[in-house]
């Protein structure tokens, strides 16, 4: 679990990037941080694996705070996916790119293998195995980054802008692992600006904006309302842009979700035939 | 990174920091020619006391300070070798010669560390490259130092973000015998190199298509032009070149314990 309480953050610059912000993350939520750029969501979820310490508040993750342990004591439980995959590749190989975060945690040889060949498995890396991540493409390289932090099978896992750079296969199955993680009662924050990923994904969504939270709620109820987007900078889901034109046809106007305005589409192409 | 604070350009207007570059790259250079000069330490504490009008016209004093301590560590062990291998020399007693010659020479390290960071700190980069040019440097050479100026701080930041982001996967720098911290720092510098090489590259690309070279006499939007100031400070310059190179050849210069002996 994840406690902010009143935290102020000021970078030396002299910007201020949080103004004080509250929050409360259970286990097992799934939450998308969006807003525009610089708006603090960066900034936010750095304070959650104690890369930043605040200037004023506190941060509890799993009650200790931030200030008191190092940054790779917080991290065995919380695993930071950076943005820019190129910011951490240094390895020969794929496979001793994932192993790094394994042995700097102290895992044994043995299991160190078990858990690269799972992760390699999992995103689909298993033929890069030998290769080096230079040689591999934005996207791949995305993947690695990503399965260098699953590996070692964190309870938080915080993935700032996860879907840039991919193709909308490599989007979906980055939503099913999320789902799956979930299902695990793992807890998954998410950093972007992908509404239409977001709406897919139908998480507990949190709008920033000027370094303080503006709205925090259901996805649904949050990317159809328009007022509070507007003030996010926001733009809802093509879809629910849809629905709002349609409500003199009787359809509701909350609707985020494909498949479910697919279903109320239809229903109604059904009924009107008749 | 304290050291470099001392270099670090800050947009402030003074009158130092609109004289013309070119004419506060001679006064530096003149300086630093006289600082080697001398040996003597009576010359070199005027040459340090000369750099504190600029420093106080200029209004960079915090600045100006913070990079002298930065240069402290340094200038301590300057001091300690020099007097050493004097104390050694000299058969294990401490002269008042030995201790004035490695008093001068760190004080020799001091005003050129001084005079340049005042240099850095009151010219521009962009004003540093435009007085490049108008000297008639090829454009090649300018746009690569002003180039390599302006990256720094991009780069600086870069490393933050690798450091962060090797830090969430565990990496902890602290940790380990001595040979072990060289080493933890390969995750941090193998990222930044390659991608300060793929930055060049594109940069390089994006320079290619707006048209990097396509005329070969370039016109600039800011001319620079020699003002009163400007004048005032040559001559003061060339003053102050003449007066040193007298004194060399044919004033002797007093050792300052005799100096203190004559006046006590």
């Amino acid at each position: 679990m994840i406690e902010i309480k009143n935290v102020f953050f000021t970078y030396p610059s002299g910007v201020e990037a949080l103004n004080d912000v509250s929050l409360v993350v259970p286990d097992g939520d799934f939450i998308a941080i969006m807003g525009q750029n610089g708006a603090g969501k960066t900034t936010l979820v750095k304070h959650f694996n104690g890369l930043l310490k605040p200037t004023a508040g506190k941060v509890f993750v799993d009650g200790t705070e931030t200030t008191k342990v190092s940054v790779a004591t917080i991290a065995r439980n919380v695993g930071f996916v950076f943005q820019n995959p190129d910011h951490q590749l240094f390895s020969e190989t794929v496979e001793e790119e994932i192993a790094f975060a394994l042995r700097n945690f102290g895992f044994k040889e043995s299991v160190i293998k078990k858990r690269v060949t799972w992760a390699l498995n999992l995103l689909g890396l298993t033929q890069y195995r030998k290769t080096s991540p230079f040689m591999l493409s934005g996207g791949e390289r995305k993947r690695v980054a990503l399965a260098s932090v699953l590996a070692w099978n964190p309870k938080i896992l915080i993935l700032d802008e996860p879907t840039i750079g991919q193709d909308y296969q490599q989007k979906e199955k980055l939503r099913q692992f999320i789902l799956q993680m979930k299902t695990q009662r793992k807890t998954v924050i998410i950093v972007t600006h992908d509404v239409e990923f977001v709406a897919e994904c139908n998480p507990r969504v949190l709008l920033m904006r000027e370094g303080k939270i503006i709205a925090n709620g259901e996805a649904k109820a949050i990317l159809t309302n328009l007022e509070i987007l507007t003030e996010a900078f926001i733009v809802p889901p093509q879809i629910s842009q849809i629905f709002m034109k349609l409500t003199d046809l009787g359809f509701s106007k909350d609707i985020i979700d494909i498949y479910e305005a697919h279903k109320i589409l239809s229903d109604f192409w059904e009924k009107e035939k008749l | 990174m304290s050291v470099f604070d001392g270099l670090k350009f800050r947009k402030v207007y003074s009158p130092i920091h609109v004289l013309d570059p070119r004419i506060k790259f001679v006064y530096v250079c003149v300086i630093f020619v006289i600082a080697i000069l001398f040996s003597e330490l009576l010359p070199l504490i005027v040459l340090f006391f000369m750099q504190i009008p600029f420093v106080l016209l200029a209004g960079i004093r915090r600045e100006w300070v913070r990079s002298l301590r930065g240069a402290a560590f340094l200038a301590t062990i300057i001091f300690f070798t020099n007097f050493l291998v004097a104390f050694v020399g000299s058969g294990y007693v401490v002269t008042a010669k030995n201790l004035e010659n490695a008093l001068a020479l760190t004080l020799r390290f001091i005003v050129l560390v001084e005079s340049f960071s005042v240099f850095f700190l009151t010219t521009s980069p962009d004003h540093l490259g435009l007085a490049l040019e108008q000297t008639r440097v090829p454009y090649e050479f300018t746009f690569a130092f002003t180039t390599a100026v302006r990256f720094v701080p991009v780069l600086a930041e870069e490393a933050q973000t690798i450091m962060d982001a090797q830090k969430a996967r565990g990496l902890e720098l602290e940790r380990g015998n001595f040979l072990k911290r060289i080493r933890n720092y390969i995750p941090i510098l193998i990222p930044l190199i390659v991608s300060a090489i793929r930055r060049s590259l594109e940069l390089a690309e994006a320079m290619e298509s707006r048209a990097w070279g396509a005329t070969k006499s370039r016109t600039n939007l800011y001319v620079l032009k020699m003002g009163t100031n400007d004048f005032v400070l040559l001559v003061l310059t060339a003053g102050i070149l003449a007066v040193a190179v007298y004194v060399r050849l044919y004033v002797p210069v007093p050792p300052l314990n005799e100096l203190l002996g004559w006046v006590f």
